[in-house]
């Protein structure tokens, strides 16, 4: 492809090798993206199941989620419209915790993560288990903001944030893939930003 | 399932990367520039969707950032407005750099969340650039003879630092001028007075600008009664669009 000509980009210090391609560093800042309206989710009203093709459905409330042994995650994260967000950090549970509890079947080779609002996004379940997946209630100590998915949001930090669903309720286990919502809308079924996985077709 | 492969199929092809030729390039002041490229092969988008441009330096290194079309689909330019970001790396080079016959690498259309077809009543709400994709809903509405499907409320800072703020006056959009209200009369918010009387269950809202705007403008209508569900957000940067 051509070089634009008169473009040198923003490049004073050399570029951080946490960078993925065609990301740039927000620093300290969080930009918000949602496709749709920010919802009011009480904890009194939060509910956590995992079901689908699983040994037995289970059910989580605010307190109950709150009971399990929390963790720190820290790295980086990054939005397919470009922003990443370097060395933050979220307290939660890894995803195994309740998948332990809920006992996947061994058919089971997708999840489709549903939010309160509606929105869905579907993984693999090789990237929601080993820890590589998380469900976070606190950014950097402070409980997550309802913008950024608060109460409860899912974390999968190693593909792009999209995939990390907002005001999470449900996380269905299942023996196929299956579009979510902006994957459906024209969005990458993996969406891993090395590989710039941002599209349909990438 | 024969409509869905060939979206399929269209998606993939919006999704390759093509050299556009940038034909006309009109500046808004310092505050903004209209570009009008000529992308081949061009697939005629949905108005709400966006481009993606991507700079690319010699040394390889590339910039991307998305800008919503302006255009209508029938128009055989790709029309884009950028507002230039204070230290912004791809908007300050392309209001301040671009001049006719650049090529600049682009892909799209995307999107096919925000998007309005024009088949039934639909509320765009815009601050600032933010009204770039209602334009090209509003284009498109007069071009099908369905104006009145469409009601726009859009607000800025001024009317200079509104884009398309004679075509949007012309259309009757509701304009709020929140700094210099040169533009009387009219509000000077978007407030829960303004936003509620505008609510309308039966309409999609088209929402679109900065995170805070969207933010507040959310609130409004929640207040208002405007169910959240009929409400799609795009939202373009920090000072701030799917995450
Ligand atoms: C779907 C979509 C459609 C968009 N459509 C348009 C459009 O039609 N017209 C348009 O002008 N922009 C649009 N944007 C925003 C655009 O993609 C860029 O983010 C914007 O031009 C800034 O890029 P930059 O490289 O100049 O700034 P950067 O170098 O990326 O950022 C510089 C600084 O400005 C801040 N910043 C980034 N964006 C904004 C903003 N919008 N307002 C205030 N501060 C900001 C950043 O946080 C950073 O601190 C759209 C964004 C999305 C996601």
């Amino acid at each position: 492809m051509a070089v634009t000509r008169g473009f040198v980009g923003r490049r004073a210090s050399a570029r951080d090798p946490r960078l993925p391609p065609g990301q740039y560093d927000v620093g300290s800042s969080w930009p918000v993206l949602t496709a749709e309206s920010t919802p009011s989710i009480g904890t009194d009203r939060f509910r956590l199941t995992v079901d689908g093709a699983v040994e037995e459905q289970v059910t989580w409330d605010w307190a109950q989620l709150r009971a399990l042994p929390a963790s720190t995650w820290r790295g980086d994260i990054h939005c397919v419209t470009t922003w990443s967000k370097l060395d933050t950090w979220f307290t939660g549970i890894p995803v195994d915790v309740l998948l332990d509890a809920a006992r996947p079947l061994p058919t089971a080779t997708h999840v489709m993560v549903t939010s309160s609002t509606g929105y869905t996004t579907n993984l693999p379940l090789a990237d929601v288990v080993d820890e590589k997946a998380w469900v976070v209630w606190e950014h950097e100590g402070a409980p997550l903001a309802r913008e950024h998915g608060g109460p409860v949001r899912l974390l999968v930090p190693h593909l792009y944030f999209w995939k990390s669903a907002k005001w999470i309720s449900r996380i269905t286990l299942r023996d196929s893939d299956e579009p979510g919502f902006w994957e459906r809308n024209g969005y990458h079924m993996r969406g891993d930003p090395w590989l710039e996985q941002r599209f349909d077709g990438d | 399932m024969v409509t869905d492969d060939l979206t399929r199929a269209a998606a993939a092809r919006a999704t390759r990367w093509r050299d556009a030729r940038v034909v006309d390039v009109t500046h808004h002041g310092d505050r903004g520039v209209v570009l009008r490229l000529d992308v081949p092969d061009r697939i005629p988008h949905r108005p709400g969707q966006h481009y993606v441009l991507r700079l690319r330096a010699e040394d390889g290194y590339t910039a991307s950032r998305s800008y919503s079309v302006v255009s209508a689909p029938s128009e055989d330019l790709v029309e884009l407005y950028v507002e230039r970001i204070p230290d912004g790396e791809v908007s300050t080079f392309l209001v301040d750099v671009v001049e006719p016959g650049d090529l600049l690498e682009t892909r799209g259309p995307i999107g096919r969340w925000f998007v309005w077809d024009g088949r039934s009543r639909a509320l765009g709400i815009g601050g600032g650039s933010g009204v770039a994709p209602l334009v090209s809903m509003l284009r498109h509405a007069h071009e099908i003879g369905r104006p009145e499907l469409l009601s726009l409320a859009v607000t800025a800072r001024s009317a200079a630092e509104l884009p398309y703020v004679d075509e949007l006056r012309a259309a009757k959009a509701l304009v709020a001028l929140t700094r210099v209200n040169d533009l009387p009369p009219g509000p000077t918010r978007l407030d829960a007075a303004v936003l509620g009387a505008l609510v309308d269950p039966g309409a999609t809202v088209y929402l679109c600008g900065s995170t805070r705007f969207t933010l507040a403008m959310e609130t409004h209508l929640a207040v208002g009664g405007q169910p959240a569900s009929t409400i799609r957000v795009e939202r373009f940067g920090a000072g701030v669009a799917p995450g």
